[in-house]
């Protein structure tokens, strides 16, 4: 049975399928922890003090990263077979039909930008956080010059949303998220089975709030911090 | 050498007849079927359910279609339904009624013990559909639905939406790609056959073409079967597919079958009428909507003429100024007649200058009643998607202002002789469905055509085969390195090469339509002696002409359409002489068959039952010659040979 | 009215391909497309030039033989019809039309605008059937059929077969096609039986002959000529991933 998930179509949809779901789930938790930072700075440091160099946090960023890891590979791969089937000669004139939405023919695009604003997200906090602990430092400088602790996390946020081209990638990074997220969460139940017509405008306007919700916790958490930088009042 | 003729029908009750028979006939054994090998040309519903249910008892079988798969037969494009006996209506229907309705409405020009059969089987047909995953309508107990058809008083056709014919297509097709997946079947698509293989008076096999590569390939078999449907398209415009061709059939005949009945044509009343003079084929509307629909001209020729000029709309013509002329001549069946009458009542109309469209060729169909009596929605779900094929078609709404429509050609009755077994006049060559002449007489009743190919493939041909091929269990594997098969390959490339190098100043197209015209004009809804003889001779003409003037680009050896309707066309230029010559000698109206001088006061077909209850069976003598008849007399035991009474 | 036609030339499988530009004119407004090309055709013949190869048959929507993609679109411009049901009064006068084959790497190019569907077939043979013999079947009324489930499984059937949803997906994928007869059958207490079977043979012989994976565009539903829903294609995966787990 373990064979179908790799050797056949429906199998290695099921993957990006389950995985993309447990993507979806660790953005959410992800962004309710970002929430607290806006209303107490220690606060959020005492949860970044639990997935510090913790045993279970260690455990589950490998199995986010394997997660990620999955859901990208598999993607490139589905691709790699997709180009292949559409043959070498391509339609001189192609339209956007009726009804499909312009996300759901780019979700690689849209999944590369996600990729490239994760790997920079992760320079920005993940390198000067949980990866200094696990290097065993206790201090670690940010960009201002000034030395924090690593498991200050409301202050590396303070300071990497107090530059305003850092605000312009992540809401860059957020609007692909959104997207993604627009075609990705409906479409997941439908590749597991789990949709027919009368489901899909609920699918879909599922989808449409799991994403807006998403894109509004992240981005405010940005824009309250550089509208602090701003006013300096703190 | 006249054909001595044997129907071969057995003797005894007409219930009992199939029943005998099937008793009586040999079977061959699981382990001799392996070694016999068959060849089904066609992929309809006769076709693909023959070789399927041949593939089934163990014989090896080689099937073949011109189209790409063989899913796109014509027979997909029936809309309105199958007859069956079922009288789950509890409306008192059963076998003999359906046998007496089919006899009837084919105006006794059919064999009783052939039409007993399909009626007897119209059951069994149901069954195996349901059984394949047809999805019939139901009703909302989850039982079968039926509606009811033209010629017929009860409600015994079964449907699946206005795609009848597409769904028993889809089940016979998957029964046959269950044999080829199971290996006893061979598909061979984008295959044409160009002749027959006869060899000490026995079918050997065929020549094909593979129309991809334009390779001539040879296929030799124990029993060839012919299920290649109708030659309507003889007539350039009909509603049959454009592919759709009566050459298959045509070299059966050329190489010594008899051909019967070739002048029963059927004209279908509800096409979409012609628009113009580039039109390359006619639309159908299912005869269903003359379930709801009522068909009328106006009464006032002042009217009429506001109507083609436009000056007035059809719905605005009051009611008392309305002609319903199948309700008026018609009062006990109305819009429900057999086709050949709802035809003709049009054709007096418009000749009579009530044709309500510009070139005076069209009647209307009105569903305003049935939309004040059922509601738009009803109607709407009924026939929503003909309606709206008819708003694409024509630009016209159909909910707002009647349709226009007119008779066109639509099926074939006549077709390769074949006795009680299916077998024709060559031992070993079997002819299935419409390509055969053996179940309609000299019209069809609505719903019967998917009817009989499905009994003929499913239920009759697998028993009668067998009692053939029990003769043949120690024939070894057919040889196709033989001067007959060899013969036949160097005719079929003569032949190409001829129509390659004519390399004339007409185009394929151009002499087919000159052909229709002739053929239309002539050999049509209404034929006279004159107008018979006048084809002949112009018929003869055109095909001189075609042999000595016609352009066919391309080559032999690739995929080349020109070439393919080319070869379609030499045969129709004969198909269409052997239609007038059967039509003149035919001097009596019945069915679909109307001889202007053979007409009562009332205008109603007069068959003459004194010197013409036969079938006329054709001998070919050359392209040139006059073809020789022998006449099978049809025998009625059981019926009362009447006339036709659809007023009350 | 007069139009430019852009048109795929390709004289066979192994040539290379090239859009060749033709005029035709005084066409009338009623003339359905492939008419159009009926006309254009047959004047090529009289110019001597091989006339434009392009699939067809019945012209009434229904035998799923015509498959060109017109100016982007599979099946022309208009939703939920075949291309022999595109007339020309929905181009304007003078228009440039395109016409290309169906693109995917499996219906190989035969010539010109003719393309090898054979694959479609194949996935068919490997499993869309139901595997009873002719005569060994119960009263057709033996098993009531709730009639939404009988108009459900009609609404899959409708499939013409054409190859749209393949030729437009950007995937190359056949899941609508598939998904049709897997669904028609499986909605039937008659199909249910093998639905296992079916499902599991059906997507192994489609991944076998190329076509790619579904990525739920909906493309394939906007230009179905029957306008087949995707739904079928939730239940297509559903009874797949069902019948895998319970090996």
């Amino acid at each position: 049975m373990g064979c179908f998930l790799t050797n056949s179509s429906l199998g290695r949809k099921l993957v990006m399928s389950i995985s993309g779901c447990f993507l979806v789930l660790f953005i959410l938790i992800h962004m309710a922890m970002n929430i607290v930072a806006v209303i107490s700075g220690d606060a959020y440091n005492m949860i970044c003090g639990f997935l510090g160099a913790n045993w279970y946090a260690l455990a589950g960023t490998a199995v986010l990263a394997l997660g990620v890891l999955v859901h990208f590979v598999y993607a490139f791969w589905l691709t790699w077979q997709n180009r292949k089937a559409r043959g070498n000669v391509r339609y001189a004139v192609t339209v956007t039909e009726k009804g499909v939405d312009w996300e759901s023919k780019n979700m690689l695009l849209l999944g590369v930008i996600v990729i490239l604003g994760l790997l920079l997200h992760l320079s920005h906090f993940w390198a000067k956080m949980m990866l200094v602990e696990l290097m065993g430092a206790h201090e670690v400088t940010i960009g201002d010059g000034s030395v924090v602790t690593p498991t200050d996390g409301a202050a590396i946020i303070q300071y990497t949303f107090s530059q305003w081209y850092n605000v312009v990638l992540y809401l860059v990074w957020f609007a692909a998220l959104w997207l993604h997220l627009n075609h990705g969460v409906w479409s997941m139940f439908q590749t597991a089975g789990w949709a027919n017509d009368t489901w899909y405008p609920r699918l879909k306007c599922l989808a449409k709030i799991v994403s807006t919700l998403i894109f509004l916790g992240f981005a405010v958490v940005v824009v309250v911090f550089y509208a602090k930088s701003l006013c300096g009042c703190c | 050498m006249a054909f001595k003729l044997d129907s071969k029908i057995p003797a005894g009750e007409l219930s009992q007849k199939w029943s005998n028979h099937k008793a009586a006939i040999k079977v061959v054994s699981p382990a001799n079927k392996r070694k016999l090998d068959i060849i089904v040309v066609g992929t309809g519903l006769g076709g693909a359910s023959a070789a399927a249910s041949l593939g089934e008892l163990g014989y090896n079988v080689k099937v073949f279609c011109i189209q790409d798969s063989p899913r796109r037969a014509h027979s997909i494009a029936a809309q309105g339904g199958i007859n069956a006996a079922k009288n789950y209506q509890n409306d008192n229907d059963s076998v003999y009624r359906l046998f007496y309705d089919t006899i009837k409405g084919g105006d006794y020009r059919a064999r009783e013990a052939n039409v007993y059969r399909l009626a007897e089987v119209s059951n069994l047909i149901i069954d195996q559909c349901v059984a394949q995953g047809v999805p019939f309508a139901r009703e909302y107990g989850g039982l079968l639905a039926n509606r009811s058809f033209g010629g017929a008083q009860v409600s015994r056709t079964f449907y699946a939406r206005g795609q009848t014919g597409q769904q028993l297509l889809l089940g016979a097709y998957a029964a046959l790609n269950k044999e080829i997946h199971n290996g006893s079947v061979k598909s061979y698509t984008r295959h044409e056959m160009l002749d027959i293989v006869i060899e000490d008076g026995e079918a050997r096999g065929i020549i094909a073409r593979n129309l991809v590569t334009g390779e001539i390939e040879r296929h030799g078999a124990h029993a060839v079967v012919i299920a290649t449907g109708g030659y309507g398209n003889v007539f350039f415009l009909s509603t049959n597919a454009m592919a759709s061709n009566g050459s298959a059939a045509f070299q059966c005949y050329r190489k010594g079958a008899g051909f019967a009945n070739p002048c029963f044509t059927q004209i279908h009343p509800t096409c979409i009428p012609i628009h113009g003079t580039q039109q390359s084929k006619l639309t159908l509307m299912s005869e269903s909507l003359r379930n709801d629909g009522r068909i009328w001209v106006p009464k006032k020729l002042e009217d009429v003429e506001a109507i083609r000029k436009g000056t007035k709309m059809p719905a605005d013509i009051a009611e008392e100024d309305r002609d319903y002329y199948l309700e008026r001549r018609y009062p006990a069946f109305g819009n429900l007649v057999p086709r050949d009458v709802a035809s003709r009542a049009a054709k007096e109309r418009c000749d009579a200058g009530y044709g309500v469209n510009e070139t005076g060729l069209a009647v209307f169909l009105d569903f305003k009643t049935a939309i004040e009596r059922l509601g738009k929605e009803v109607i709407e779900k009924r026939y929503g998607n003909l309606f709206d094929m008819y708003k694409e078609i024509t630009d016209v709404n159909p909910y707002e202002q009647p349709m226009q429509i007119f008779p066109a050609v639509h099926y074939t009755m006549g077709g390769i002789w074949v006795d009680y077994n299916l077998m024709t006049t060559i031992p070993g060559l079997y002819a299935i469905g419409e390509a055969n002449f053996s179940d309609h007489g000299a019209n069809r009743l609505g719903a019967s055509a998917l009817m009989q190919g499905l009994a003929d493939g499913y239920f009759v041909l697998p028993y009668t085969i067998g009692d053939y091929l029990a003769k043949k269990i120690q024939a070894p594997k057919v040889s196709t390195n033989t001067p007959a098969f060899d013969e036949a390959e160097k005719a079929v490339r003569e032949k190409i090469e001829k129509l390659l190098s004519i390399n004339g100043t007409q185009s394929v197209d151009d002499i087919h339509k000159r052909l229709g015209h002739i053929m239309w004009d002539n050999v049509g809804m209404a034929r006279t002696k004159e107008s018979l003889e006048k084809a002949i001779v112009e018929i003869a003409a055109l095909r001189k002409e075609f042999w000595k003037d016609v352009k066919v680009v391309g080559t032999a050896d690739s995929f080349n359409v020109e070439l393919e309707k080319a070869l379609r066309l030499a045969d129709f230029l004969e198909l269409g002489e052997l239609m007038a010559r059967d039509a003149l000698n035919r001097e009596e109206s019945c069915g679909g068959h109307f001889r202007v001088e053979h007409q009562t006061e009332e205008g109603e077909a007069d068959r003459d039952d004194e010197n013409f209850v036969y079938a006329a069976v054709w001998e070919y003598k050359g392209m040139d010659e006059v073809p020789e008849l022998t006449k099978e007399p049809l025998s009625f035991e059981f019926v009362h040979l009447a006339k036709r009474n659809y007023k009350d | 009215m007069n139009f430019t036609l852009k048109i795929w030339r390709q004289k066979d499988a192994k040539s290379k391909g090239a859009f060749k530009e033709y005029q035709v004119k005084d066409i009338s407004s009623d003339t359905s497309f492939l008419e159009m090309l009926d006309i254009l055709n047959n004047d090529l013949v009289h110019a001597g030039e091989e006339p434009v190869a392009f699939d067809h048959d019945c012209r009434e929507g229904i035998c799923g033989m015509c498959s060109l993609h017109i100016d982007g679109h599979a099946h022309g411009p208009s939703q939920a019809v075949t291309t022999c049901q595109i007339y020309m009064r929905q181009f304007k006068d003078g228009q440039t039309i395109t016409i290309e084959p169906w693109r995917s790497a499996a219906f190989p190019v035969i010539k010109d605008l003719v393309v090898n569907r054979g694959a479609y077939d194949e996935i068919l043979q490997a499993g869309g059937f139901v595997s009873v013999r002719t005569n060994s079947v119960p009263d057709g009324n033996a098993i009531p059929i709730p009639q939404a489930d009988a108009e459900e499984s009609m609404d899959a059937a409708a499939c013409v077969g054409c190859g749209a949803c393949a030729a437009t997906c950007k995937n190359g994928s056949a899941m609508l096609f598939v998904a049709a007869r897997v669904s028609s059958l499986a909605k039937l207490p008659q199909g249910r039986v093998e639905g296992a079977r079916r499902a599991k043979a059906m997507v192994a012989k489609m991944d076998e002959l190329g076509f790619g994976n579904c990525t739920n565009t909906g493309a394939c539903q906007a230009e179905c000529p029957k306008s087949i829903s995707i739904a079928h294609i939730a239940r297509l995966n559903r009874e797949f991933l069902c019948a895998k787990l319970e090996d």
